[in-house]
């Protein structure tokens, strides 16, 4: 065994204190149903599935270039399967949202074996057709409500984990729902961060950020890159499906209008992770709060919200196509998720 | 034995003739040059040897298996590497993550290893930019990166495309020892390039390529000295 010279570090200072700082705060947000109001329950909740979808299409868009406006297919799908379950087959909800993302990803499968022969901008169309043509059939179904959707029966609402509790601890009935949605949504959210961040760090995670930069070089250097890609895929439509579940979970009705919205879940998405700073794991994130921000001041706007929020994506594509995060961090250096091999030397 | 063999292989882009009956045989073990104006298809035939091009026609062996219908990936891990004339680096991954992703896939490992990749490194002269993204690179370190990046996919067959242009005398002869030890250590090498001092104090072979095919094939010495290479490639009137 030959003596190692070097080592690989990538942890940097600013990245310990934000971990530290990042414990703190999801602490806080574990405990916010008791020291918040229920209005900003609601927000933290909205905050949070866009972050999770964010995160997604970041990852796909951003890293595997697979450039989705057809995400809400699976938001679709996924509260679908679980409404589905709420009605005909009352299984465990934690079951039923498990079942919503396997849902997704098997759909996404099925979806992907047309899609993925399309390239670019051909491929962005060929995901959109593919969610409107699912919202189209799902609309038609008169079994599943047709055009006007279901609602979540009431005592499929009350097997919900920590229902009972909730109540005894003076929740009402739809707060405590409010309240349970908002945990999982944050179980997911810190678990998909934590799971691309993790994953980031693999060889295979570096094998994606050399797909991103540049996908010829990467196969030429023997990256199989379609199957990063449908790894990518399938892990994002699984995640998506289950935030779909979530989301309407809490809503606590479902329409395929609402379900299959493309502003809702890929033009607002594809915002966030454009103006936060796309390829990172930290733009997203800076992204969905500046969304939050705009939409609490402008949202009684109407249309004019909507027009602004399109000229401020279309500046930040022009002035900074690495997003605020990628001017932030081009100018101090500062990385929160170090997911970079820096060389060291050793002894 | 031959370790890569091109049958009779045609390439063309429409009406577009790139690769005309191209057939040669490379020695494993073996040191080649191939020279040829600009717009010969010297960047094509490594194209089409690599992968990254499919064959209109005729066949590529390499290693004794006929890799004709397999993709530049699968290419790869049977173990040729290559450096792109107008480099690729990955631009927002390190100089050492660019090595780092070759050396973990290019050979199939299940890792990659730190020490071979500073090695790398230091024999190319980029260990102080380890840290860098390859973007921030200037050419000249780029086409470095090329090198190295090819290297750590553990080759045994190296496909070098003009990587000597515009380097000083000094770092040209660096350059030379890198490849010359790469050569004894085992490695064909196949190199494009237009600095003819530069490839002549490394191979033994010159393969001279003009409008897509081979019009010249034999030692340095005798290419050079050849009438038809003379008018073509040097454009002496006869």
């Amino acid at each position: 065994m030959t003596e190692h010279k070097w080592s690989l570090t990538s942890s940097t200072r600013e990245s310990r204190i934000f971990a530290t700082l990042a414990i703190v705060a999801v602490l806080l947000l574990i405990a916010a149903p008791w020291l918040v109001s229920r209005g900003l329950i609601r927000d933290l909740f909205q905050i949070m599935t866009l972050l999770v979808l964010a995160q997604c299409w970041n990852l796909l868009a951003g890293y595997a270039g697979l450039i989705s406006v057809g995400q809400q297919a699976f938001v679709g799908i996924g509260a679908y399967v679980f409404f589905s379950f709420a009605v005909f087959m009352p299984i465990p909800p934690a079951l039923a949202i498990l079942a919503a993302g396997i849902v997704a990803a098997g759909i996404g499968v099925a979806a992907a074996s047309f899609t993925f022969r399309l390239q670019g901008a051909y491929f962005a169309v060929g995901t959109w057709v593919v969610a409107e043509v699912v919202q189209l059939t799902l609309a038609k179904q008169s079994v599943l409500g047709g055009g006007s959707g279901m609602s979540l029966p009431r005592e499929f609402r009350e097997t919900m984990p920590g229902f009972g509790i909730l109540r005894e601890m003076g929740f009402s009935k739809s707060a405590a729902i409010d309240v349970i949605a908002y945990w999982m949504v944050l179980l997911l959210c810190v678990v998909t961060i934590l799971v691309i961040y993790r994953f980031m760090r693999t060889p295979a995670g570096l094998g994606l950020g050399a797909v991103r930069d540049n996908v010829i070089a990467a196969r030429s250097v023997g990256v199989n890159a379609t199957r990063l890609k449908w790894l990518v895929y399938l892990g994002c439509n699984f995640i998506t499906g289950i935030a779909g579940a979530l989301i309407f979970m809490q809503k606590q009705r479902v329409s395929p209008d609402t379900a299959f919205s493309v502003i809702d879940w890929s033009a607002f998405v594809i915002f966030v992770v454009v103006i936060g700073g796309i390829g990172t794991i930290e733009g997203p994130i800076i992204g969905v709060l500046i969304f939050y921000l705009l939409q609490s001041f402008l949202a009684d706007l109407g249309p004019i919200y909507l027009i602004i929020l399109g000229a401020l994506g279309i500046v930040s594509i022009l002035v900074a196509p690495s997003g605020i995060w990628g001017l932030i961090s081009s100018r101090t250096g500062i990385v929160l998720f170090p997911i970079r091999h820096n060389l060291k030397k050793l002894g | 034995m031959a370790l890569l063999e091109l049958q009779q292989v045609n390439k063309a882009f429409g009406a577009v003739v790139v690769a005309k009956d191209v057939s040669f045989a490379i020695e494993d073990g073996s040191a080649v040059g191939i020279i040829g104006p600009n717009g010969a298809g010297k960047s094509t035939l490594f194209n089409l040897i690599t992968g990254n091009l499919s064959a209109s026609s005729g066949k590529v062996h390499f290693g004794g298996e006929d890799v004709t219908g397999r993709s530049a990936m699968h290419r790869c891990h049977l173990g040729i590497g290559r450096s792109f004339q107008v480099p690729q680096p990955f631009e927002k991954l390190t100089v050492l993550e660019n090595l780092l992703v070759a050396n973990c896939f290019g050979a199939e490992a299940a890792y990659y290893d730190p020490d071979t990749c500073a090695d790398i490194l230091e024999q190319t002269e980029l260990l102080d930019k380890a840290n860098l993204p390859a973007g921030s690179l200037s050419l000249l370190d780029r086409k470095r990166l090329e090198l190295s990046r090819a290297m750590a996919t553990r080759p045994r067959l190296l496909l070098l495309d003009e990587i000597a242009g515009g380097l000083t005398d000094a770092e040209c002869k660096s350059l030379i020892e890198t490849i010359r030890s790469l050569h004894a250590s085992g490695v064909t090498i196949i190199w494009i390039e237009h600095v003819l001092h530069a490839l002549t104090a490394v191979v033994d072979r010159l393969l001279v390529l003009n409008f897509g095919e081979i019009i010249g094939d034999g030692t340095p010495t005798d290419v050079m000295a050849s009438r038809e290479v003379q008018e073509i490639y040097l454009g002496i009137e006869a």
